[in-house]
C-alpha cells in the first residue's frame, strides 16, 4: 500500500509542473469545429516557450512550463480548464474566446490570476482601472472597426458620406462587439451601416449575401470565425462582391479562411496587429532549436502562418511582462500577482522587438494602470492568391480614440457599477 | 414590384438550399427506414467520407503524424494524385468497408435491444469516427474540388435579367446539386423498388420478424443500408465540402437535417425531399420578410419553429407512416 501510493504520488508530481516553473497554460482547442485555427495558434504559443527553455534556459534562468487543457472552443469548457489549471497557480492565462473570458472576467478578479486576451475578449478591459486583472494590448474588437472606416476613408479620399458599408457579424457576443463604434463612426463620417449577423456556425448564409448583392453596399466588414469565414468568402466570389472592397477583422484573415475560395479569393483584405510570413530572424532561430531538435508543437507544420504568429506575439507579450516581473520584484520566480505588476509596467519598445528577433512585426506596447490595452495601432494585410500569401499593405494606423475612449469609459464605468468596484489608479 | 421579383429570387435560393438540406437528410431516412436507428453519426460519415476523399485525391498518407511521431520519419504524401472520379469511387469503397465494420463491431452485439441504446450506441459512433478523421488526415481545412463549377449562373441572371429587369443570382454548385440529388432519388427508388435486395430491405423496414423468418439476411440488410447511407453522407459531402472547404464544422450540417425530417417524416426519401424544399424556401423568406424587423439571424431558429408547426398537425411528419396504436 505505502509503495503504490509513493508511485502514485511521483506520478502525480512527473505530470505535474515542477514547483519551481513559471506556469503559463495553453487553454487551446485541437478538437472540434474550430480545431483548424485553434491548432497553429496553440503551436506558436508552445513553441515560444519551448524556444525559451531551449535556447535561454526560460526566462530569467526559470524554465517556463505550458500545461496544455483543451477547451474545444467551449465556453463550460474552458471554465473547466480554468479550475482544473487555478491549483497549478497559473501566472497568465489566455483562453482564445471570447465567451469563455467573459465568463473568467469575475473570476480571475478573486482568484487573483492575470487574464490576457490579445486581440479578443471585453474591449473595455482596456480600462485597468476597471478591470485590474484583464489586459486586451495590443490591440481590441473597437480598434479593429476604427481602423477599418480610417482605411475606407483613405480609400475614398476621406469622404464616406453617401456611401454604403455593411457589417457581416457572427451572431454572438464576439460578432457583434463592433457594432456600437460602427454606428458611432456610421454618424460621424455619414455613411450608411447595414447590419447582417449569422448564427453560428455559419455554413448557410445565403440570405445575407443576397441581400449584399441587392443593397450594393460599397465595402463589407466582416467579423467572422471558423466555417463563417470561407463561406462568407465564398458567397462573396460567387456574388462577383469587389474583393478589395470586403474588409475583414483578423480573426477572419488566416490563410484557412481565404484558401478554400481559390483564385477568387485573390485581393481579399483582412486587419492585422501582427507581421506575415516566416522572414524573421526569430523564426530562424525557431528552427534550430525547435523544429530541428524534434520539439515542435503538433505537427510542426504550422510555423509563419497567420495564427501560428499570432500565438508566437501572444507568448512573446507575456514572456516580457514575466521578464518585467521578474526585474520589478527583484526575484525570477515570481507569483500572479507580480506578473500583473509586470503587466502594468510593461515597455516593449520597437528596439526590443528587433532585438527579440521581430523587427517591425509588431507595434510598441506600453501599458499603464489606466492603460490595459495598448495604442491599439492596426494594419491591413492583402491575400495573393497566385503567391499563396499575405502581404502587408499598410503601416500601423490609429484608431479614432475621440470615439473610441468615450465607449470604453461608459462600458467599464457600467460594469464597475454592475460589480460594485471602485474604480483605482487615482 | 422590386419586393416581388427579389422574393421570387428568395424562393428559387431557398429551394436550391432545401435540396442541400434533404441530401444530408436522405441519410438518416436510409437508416431509420431500414433499423429504426436515429443515426446520430450521419453528419459526421459526410465529414468523414470528404476527408477520406481529399486525403484519397491529394495521395495524402493516412495516419501520417501518428506514424512520424512514432517512427522518426517524415512522410506526408505518396507523391501522387488521384483523379476525381476514381477518388470517389475509392472512398465508396472505404464507406462500404466502414458499414462492414460498424455492423460487425457495434451493430451485431445490439441486436434486439432498444432503439435508445442504438442511437446511444451511434453517437459513440459519431465521436469514434471524428477523432480517427482527425487522426487520419488533420485537422487542418481541406480544398474539395472535384470539378463542379461554383458562383454566379451567367444564364440564369441573363434571361431573368431579360425578363424582370434583375437578373437573378443561382449559384451553380445548387443547380448541380439538384442535379445530382434528383439523380439520388432516382437511383435510390429504382434500387428499392426493382431489385431482389431493395425488396429485401422495404421488407426488413416493414417488419424484421416477418422478414427474417423468410431467409433475410438482416446482416447483410443491414451492411448495405448503412453502405448506401454511407454513399448519400459522401455526396453530401462533396456538396457542403465544396462550399466551404472539408473541416470539421461539416458535421454539424445534420443540424440542418433534424427540421428537415421532423418535417418531412423519418422514413419517407420523397419526405426528406420535400421537407428540405420547404425548410430551404420557408426560412429564406421569413428572413427576407420578417427578418430585418427583428434583428435578422432568424433562419436557424426559424426551421425548428416551422418543422413544430407542421407537427402540430401532422406528428408523423408529412410523409411519414401513421402510427396507430389499438388499445
Amino acid at each position: 500500500m505505502k509503495l503504490s501510493f509513493t508511485t502514485l504520488a511521483a506520478a502525480i508530481l512527473a505530470a505535474s509542473p515542477v514547483l519551481a516553473d513559471l506556469v503559463v497554460p495553453n487553454m487551446s482547442y485541437r478538437t472540434g469545429p474550430y480545431a483548424a485555427n485553434g491548432i497553429p495558434y496553440a503551436d506558436g504559443f508552445n513553441d515560444y516557450f519551448t524556444l525559451l527553455n531551449e535556447r535561454d534556459g526560460g526566462i530569467g534562468g526559470v524554465r517556463v512550463s505550458v500545461p496544455e487543457c483543451e477547451t474545444a472552443y467551449n465556453t463550460e469548457k474552458g471554465v473547466e480548464c480554468y479550475e482544473a489549471l487555478r491549483p497549478q497557480n497559473p501566472l497568465v492565462l489566455n483562453p482564445l474566446s471570447t465567451g469563455i473570458t467573459y465568463q473568467l472576467i469575475p473570476r480571475v478578479a478573486v482568484d487573483g490570476i492575470t487574464l490576457y486576451t490579445p486581440g479578443y475578449g471585453r474591449t473595455s478591459a482596456k480600462n485597468g482601472s476597471v478591470f485590474e486583472w484583464v489586459f486586451n494590448a495590443p490591440a481590441n474588437y473597437w480598434d479593429g472597426a476604427s481602423v477599418a472606416i480610417k482605411h475606407i476613408l483613405d480609400q475614398e479620399g476621406g469622404d464616406l458620406s453617401g456611401k454604403k458599408i455593411a457589417l457581416v457579424y457572427h451572431n454572438s457576443a464576439y460578432g457583434k462587439e463592433p457594432i456600437r463604434t460602427l454606428e458611432e463612426l456610421s454618424q460621424k463620417h455619414g455613411f450608411e451601416l447595414s447590419l447582417l449577423p449569422v448564427d453560428a456556425p455559419g455554413q448557410e448564409q445565403k440570405s445575407q449575401w443576397l441581400q449584399i448583392r441587392r443593397d450594393q453596399p460599397d465595402y463589407v466588414i466582416m467579423y467572422a470565425w471558423g466555417v463563417m469565414n470561407q463561406v462568407a468568402i465564398q458567397e462573396a466570389v460567387n456574388i462577383r462582391f469587389p474583393m478589395d472592397r470586403f474588409i475583414g477583422i483578423w480573426w477572419s484573415g488566416s490563410e484557412n479562411d481565404v484558401r478554400p475560395a481559390g483564385a477568387g479569393a485573390d485581393g481579399y483584405k483582412a486587419l492585422t496587429f501582427h507581421g506575415v510570413g516566416r522572414d524573421y530572424p526569430l523564426y530562424d532561430d525557431m528552427q534550430q532549436y525547435v523544429f530541428d531538435a524534434g520539439k515542435a508543437s503538433g505537427a510542426g507544420d504550422q510555423m509563419g502562418s497567420v495564427l501560428y504568429s499570432r500565438g508566437v506575439y501572444a507568448a512573446v507579450v507575456i514572456a516580457e511582462a514575466i521578464r518585467t516581473a521578474q526585474e520589478l520584484a527583484g526575484t525570477p520566480n515570481v507569483n500572479a500577482a507580480q506578473v500583473r505588476d509586470g503587466f502594468e509596467a510593461l515597455n516593449i519598445t520597437a528596439e526590443r522587438m528587433a532585438e527579440l528577433g521581430l523587427p517591425d512585426f509588431g507595434q510598441p506596447i506600453s501599458l499603464s494602470c489606466e492603460n490595459h490595452g495598448g495604442d491599439g495601432l492596426v494594419r491591413l494585410q492583402q491575400w495573393s492568391a497566385g503567391d499563396g500569401q499575405w502581404s502587408l499593405i499598410t503601416d500601423f494606423i490609429e484608431p479614432d480614440a475621440d470615439i473610441l475612449n468615450p465607449l470604453i469609459e461608459a462600458d467599464s464605468a457600467a460594469f464597475a457599477q454592475e460589480s460594485g468596484i471602485t474604480p483605482r489608479c487615482n | 414590384m422590386d419586393q416581388l421579383i427579389f422574393a421570387a429570387e428568395v424562393v428559387l435560393n431557398g429551394l436550391m438550399a432545401g435540396v442541400m438540406y434533404a441530401l444530408v437528410a436522405l441519410g438518416f431516412v436510409l437508416i431509420f427506414k431500414a433499423s429504426g436507428v436515429f443515426n446520430y453519426a450521419q453528419g459526421v460519415m459526410a465529414l468523414f467520407a470528404a476527408l477520406t476523399l481529399v486525403g484519397i485525391q491529394n495521395g495524402q498518407v493516412p495516419f501520417a503524424h501518428l506514424i512520424n511521431a512514432a517512427f522518426g520519419t517524415s512522410l506526408h504524401h505518396f507523391g501522387w494524385t488521384v483523379p476525381s472520379v476514381l477518388a470517389i469511387l475509392l472512398t465508396a469503397g472505404v464507406m462500404v468497408l466502414l458499414a462492414f465494420l460498424i455492423e460487425k463491431l457495434v451493430l451485431q452485439h445490439l441486436v434486439g435491444q432498444e432503439p435508445i441504446i442504438l442511437f446511444m450506441a451511434t453517437i459513440g459512433l459519431a465521436y469514434f469516427l471524428e477523432g480517427l478523421g482527425d487522426v487520419m488526415w488533420g485537422a487542418d481545412i481541406k480544398t474539395l474540388d472535384v470539378g463542379l463549377p461554383q458562383g454566379i449562373s451567367d444564364t440564369v441572371e441573363q434571361v431573368t435579367a431579360n425578363w424582370f429587369g434583375y437578373g437573378f443570382f443561382i449559384d451553380r454548385l445548387d443547380i448541380w446539386a439538384t442535379v445530382i440529388a434528383a439523380l439520388l432519388v432516382a437511383a435510390l427508388v429504382a434500387f428499392s423498388q426493382y431489385t431482389k435486395q431493395g425488396r429485401a430491405m422495404r421488407a426488413v423496414a416493414d417488419d424484421h420478424q416477418a422478414a427474417l423468418s423468410v431467409g433475410i439476411s438482416l446482416r447483410f440488410i443491414w451492411v448495405m443500408v448503412w453502405s448506401i447511407a454511407g454513399f448519400v453522407a459522401l455526396v453530401a459531402g462533396i456538396m457542403w465540402g465544396t462550399k466551404s472547404g472539408v473541416q470539421f464544422s461539416l458535421s454539424l450540417i445534420a443540424l440542418k437535417a433534424l427540421p428537415v425530417l421532423m418535417l418531412g417524416g423519418f422514413t419517407s426519401i420523397p419526405g426528406a425531399i420535400v421537407g428540405g424544399l420547404i425548410i430551404g424556401v420557408g426560412e429564406k423568406l421569413f428572413e427576407f420578410a420578417i427578418g430585418p424587423m427583428v434583428g435578422g439571424a432568424t433562419e436557424n431558429w426559424f426551421a425548428y419553429v416551422l418543422a413544430l408547426v407542421f407537427l402540430v398537425f401532422r406528428p408523423q411528419g408529412l410523409f411519414g407512416e401513421r402510427i396507430i396504436e389499438r388499445v
